[in-house]
């Protein structure tokens, strides 16, 4: 298997590529190349020009402090999974990171590719969409904020211009009294999975959960968020999730199947997320 | 029409070697076929595999996954650089030749490489470490019982000979 031939441009600053974006005619962007490239061997794709952003130094950037962590285009998986400050000032986002591909695929890959990516059985775009968080990007036309909620369109498709580069991620911080926890199941730990669910429980006072919200992968072609506070308290959280999502069928596994898994997966985040949020707030 | 070639320079195994390749030319492709060098080797070809492993600056990537291009001016580990010059085995080597981890030995390099690094960050793994160090590399042959022996023997192997 051998990819297509393509155009090849290399910039080393921001400002040359995305003049290199917006010259190229059907164009895009290479960062770590995990999925992309598997793509072109397969020859399922054929860009007429690649861009490459390896060598954009200012790209390679990671950032947290109490109001999030901004993940630079360049920052691998495997940088974000390992920096202390992002997991405590968002500990969500290693406890994903851990069931994003295998290890030696989160070397290469980056998190800011895996959004633009938009695979629905993906775990970080589920992870941006229920945070809140946003992605940068810029063009020749100028910069602009692309909140999760508008970013991913459909299976394969944000809200990204052909001309435009994310240059960044950002994940807001875990507010007080708020618990994280994630849970999907895969056929093999490292494979896309077959649905899976990031959650946040926020206790009150007394430690009950006063707000509960959850986002799933693989059961919509799009992450999809709910508010399960209500839900939570009402006893009937796995039946209502179930209720509230409609799966496909496909090789790996039946609609039906994924949509007991949604069940299933909600109550364990949930309680794991409770947990976490407990802990959180004992001295 | 002539596709357009790349100057490439990549130090492998600590000697630079410098060739012309189209920008599609793989990683796994340009160490095979312009370098020669097919110890590496390559199965799947969209990431699944692990067979085509190789150390990035000292990181385990799939080389299949990567363009030379990419990464020209850069330093690559194979297969045929695990060894000391004088051609002794590494100890992760030795521990797959002692504990039978190969059979065909398709999957070996692959292995090797990520070994090679996983001991490296973490010198006494768990055994869950090492399933979830490996979990990325197939093997249709061995059943990966003895490769998870081989890594532990590995481990103590390095231990031993660092006193
Ligand atoms: C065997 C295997 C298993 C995997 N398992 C999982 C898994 O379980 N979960 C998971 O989430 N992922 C998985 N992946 C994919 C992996 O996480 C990729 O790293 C990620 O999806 C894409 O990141 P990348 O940097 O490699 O992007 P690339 O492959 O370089 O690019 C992917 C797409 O995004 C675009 N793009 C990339 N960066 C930008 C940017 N800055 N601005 C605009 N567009 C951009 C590219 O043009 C391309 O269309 C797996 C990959 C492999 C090979
Ligand atoms: S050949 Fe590269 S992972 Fe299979
Ligand atoms: S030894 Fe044959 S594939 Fe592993």
């Amino acid at each position: 298997m051998k990819p297509p031939p393509f155009g090849y441009r290399a910039p080393r600053t921001l400002d040359e590529a995305v003049t290199a974006l917006a010259d190229a005619d059907g164009g895009k962007v290479l960062a770590g190349g995990q999925s992309l490239v598997p793509l072109l061997n397969m020859r399922l794709a054929a860009p007429a020009e690649l861009i490459d952003v390896n060598h954009v130094a200012e790209l390679d950037t990671l950032e947290a402090d109490g109001a999030g962590v901004r993940v630079g285009a360049l920052a691998r998986h495997a940088r974000v999974e390992r920096s202390a400050t992002a997991a405590r000032v968002q500990p969500l986002l290693r406890r994903a990171l851990r069931h994003v591909a295998h290890p030696v695929i989160r070397n290469r890959g980056t998190v800011v590719g895996s959004l633009a990516h938009a695979d629905p059985a993906a775990e970080l775009p589920a992870v941006l969409a229920l945070l809140g968080g946003h992605v940068e990007a810029v063009s020749v036309r100028g910069r602009r904020v692309v909140a999760a909620r508008d970013l991913f369109v459909g299976p394969l498709e944000t809200a990204l211009a052909d001309d435009e580069l994310a240059v960044a991620a950002f994940f807001p911080a875990a507010p007080p009294r708020t618990g994280t926890a994630f849970a999907e199941i895969a056929r093999r730990h490292g494979d896309f999975a077959l649905a899976g669910v990031a959650a946040t429980v926020t206790v009150d006072g007394d430690g009950q959960a006063e707000a509960v919200r959850a986002a799933f992968l693989g059961v919509a072609e799009v992450p999809l968020v709910l508010d399960l506070t209500e839900a939570a308290a009402s006893g009937r959280l796995a039946e209502h999730v179930r209720e509230r999502i409609d799966p496909e069928s496909d090789i790996h596994a039946s609609a039906d199947y994924r949509r007991h898994l949604a069940g299933v997966l909600a109550q364990r985040a949930l309680a794991k997320a409770t947990a976490d949020a407990l802990a959180r707030e004992a001295p | 029409m002539t596709e357009q070639a790349h100057r490439i320079e990549l130090t492998v195994n600590g000697t630079l070697h410098v060739a012309d390749a189209p920008a599609r030319r793989l990683l796994s492709d340009f160490l095979r076929h312009d370098l020669g060098l097919t110890g590496t080797h390559v199965g799947c070809e969209h990431g699944v595999c692990g067979c085509c492993t190789v150390l990035l600056d000292g990181e385990p990537v799939r080389s299949c996954l990567t363009f030379a291009v990419t990464v020209t001016g850069r330093a690559v580990t194979t297969v045929e650089g695990l060894a000391a010059p004088d051609g002794t085995m590494s100890p992760v080597q030795r521990a797959f030749q002692k504990c039978h981890a190969l059979q065909c030995g398709f999957c070996t390099p692959g292995f090797l490489c990520t070994v090679t690094a996983l001991l490296r960050d973490t010198p006494h793994p768990t055994e869950e470490e090492v399933i979830e160090g490996i979990s990325g590399n197939l093997c249709r042959c061995t059943g990966y019982q003895n490769i998870v022996k081989a890594v532990h023997r590995a481990a103590a192997l390095i231990a031993e000979e660092a006193r």
